[in-house]
């Protein structure tokens, strides 16, 4: 089963860190996907651009709107995601847990709808 | 995985257990336990589930309801998807009770005084969650049954709570009692399980004597002590020796302790403000501050107590803070400091029974003041 884990953080805190830190911080994500891989459970993962650089798109009756920025004006953004396979809600909490965005910010674990020869 | 808890939600019944011990595996049940045994794969899981149905057996008097057609292992599983973390606290007690209780929807909403509606949608959503979400349907692994464990112990304990009152809903209160039981028969080696099993004892065994014949409250002090169930209270002690021996002590075990010396018939205060001091040790909340200032003020005197009353922050909302300050008050004889803390006390008592309780006391106060 899949689930995805959303990763909030406030944006200025990763930009206030030193380069020694964020690199102390990449090593931790890099270990994290390895594990991941290595127990096939990856199936994807990236870090998103900041905020600014984010646009919305709504559509109602037909009439397209778009607006700059993210869809909610939130202190928490969306920085990244993993897409991962686990066998429980446990399991899938056990990774997110070690992602380290959880320490400053958190993470959303949503199951992903798998529609597919997937369930067990 | 999933399908054996939908069939536990179905089939738990309620009603009708016997009491002897000897009943718990009834042929129906040794036979199913064969054929799960027999599906098995590994031999030492054969063994671990054999061993299993040998040794739950609970003692007559503990437990009262056991539902003798599940073997333990499943059970359990229950217990801890029902108390998992990612259900919201109202979703694991509606949950809890209706499946390891067997209570209705509707009990279960007369006794939280929600609509019934809002039970069901409740229960629905939870089912749900457990379902989508895969809420994993087995004891925990070790490093995170501490945590779990301490869910499960909150839920059963806030049940209790919650029977007791007042107005005191018994029914409630059997049930957290008959849930822990269950809980210390099927882990036996957790000495918080029955740390709660004790104190839930203890506590329920002066559920008689709280309330007076005037339906007011009546203070442990005061209680006739001859209304206090022996029996439970014997039952209370016997659940906490079985914690002592396993060397882990822990807050339910403290409180347990505590409430056992309360029912002694001369209460050693001195006791209880050690034992209360090492509670604080665990659990540096303010509330527990405030009842161990009062256990202090019992041991050492009021002069003392008052000290660590006003010491312990954050109350500035809680009517028993003001009520326990009021007492002091009135104990070192500063009868119109007392009176202003007793009407602070009774504006914010939640219940009407604690308000006039704490009227009564303001009145009390005055009349000596004058």
């Amino acid at each position: 089963m899949q689930y995805l884990l959303l990763i909030y953080g406030a944006e200025g805190e990763w930009d206030s860190r030193s380069e020694d830190e964020r690199e102390a911080i990449y090593q931790e994500f890099y270990a994290l996907s390895n594990d991941l891989r290595e127990q096939g459970k990856l199936v994807s993962a990236n870090e998103l651009q900041p905020t600014a650089t984010a646009t919305t798109v709504a559509v109602r009756d037909g009439e397209t709107t778009v607006t700059d920025g993210p869809f909610t004006e939130t202190k928490e953004t969306l920085g990244g995601y993993y897409l991962i396979e686990a066998e429980s809600l446990d399991e899938a909490l056990e990774w997110a847990a070690r992602i380290p965005s959880a320490r400053e910010g958190a993470i959303e674990v949503r199951p992903v709808v798998m529609r597919h020869a997937e369930v067990a | 995985m999933q399908d054996a808890f939908a069939t536990a939600l179905e089939r738990w019944p309620r009603d009708g257990a016997p009491r002897n011990p000897g009943a718990w595996i009834l042929s129906a049940a040794r036979n199913r336990a064969i054929d799960v045994i027999r599906r098995r794969q590994t031999l030492e899981r054969k063994t671990e589930l054999l061993a299993a149905l040998e040794q739950v057996t609970p003692e007559e008097d503990e437990v009262d309801d056991v539902d003798e057609t599940t073997i333990p292992d499943e059970r359990l599983s229950l217990i801890f998807a029902c108390c998992h973390p990612s259900l919201a606290l109202e979703a694991r007690l509606a949950l809890t009770l209706r499946t390891l209780g067997g209570l209705t929807t509707e009990e279960i909403a007369r006794a939280f005084l929600v609509p019934e509606a809002t039970v069901a949608q409740r229960l629905v959503r939870a089912k749900r969650k457990i379902r989508d979400a895969r809420i994993p349907f087995r004891v925990p692994p070790d490093h995170l049954l501490p945590e779990r464990l301490a869910s499960v112990l909150r839920v059963v304990y806030l049940i209790f709570n919650e029977g007791y009152g007042p107005p005191a809903r018994q029914e409630l209160c059997s049930e957290a009692i008959r849930l822990a039981a269950v809980l210390a028969v099927l882990m036996p080696d957790e000495p918080e399980v029955h740390g709660l099993h004790a104190l839930l004892l203890l506590q329920d065994s002066r559920r008689a004597a709280r309330i007076g014949a005037d339906g007011e409250l009546v203070l442990l002090a005061k209680q006739d002590r001859s209304r206090w169930d022996a029996e439970e209270i014997a039952a209370g002690k016997r659940a906490l020796e079985r914690a002592l021996p396993l060397r882990r002590p822990g807050p339910y075990q403290l409180q347990a302790a505590i409430a056992g010396l309360h029912s002694e018939p001369e209460t050693d205060w001195v006791e209880i403000a050690l034992l209360y001091a090492r509670l604080r040790e665990l659990d540096p909340s303010p509330v527990v501050a405030l009842n161990a200032a009062v256990a202090v003020a019992m041991a050492d005197g009021p002069e003392r107590g008052l000290e660590l009353v006003e010491e312990a922050r954050g109350l500035d909302g809680y009517h028993l803070w003001h009520a326990a300050r009021a007492d002091l008050l009135r104990r070192l004889g500063r009868d119109a400091e007392a009176a202003a803390a007793y009407k602070r006390a009774a504006e914010l008592a939640p219940r009407p029974v604690e308000r006039r309780f704490l009227e009564r006391r303001l009145q009390e106060v005055r009349g000596a003041a004058t």
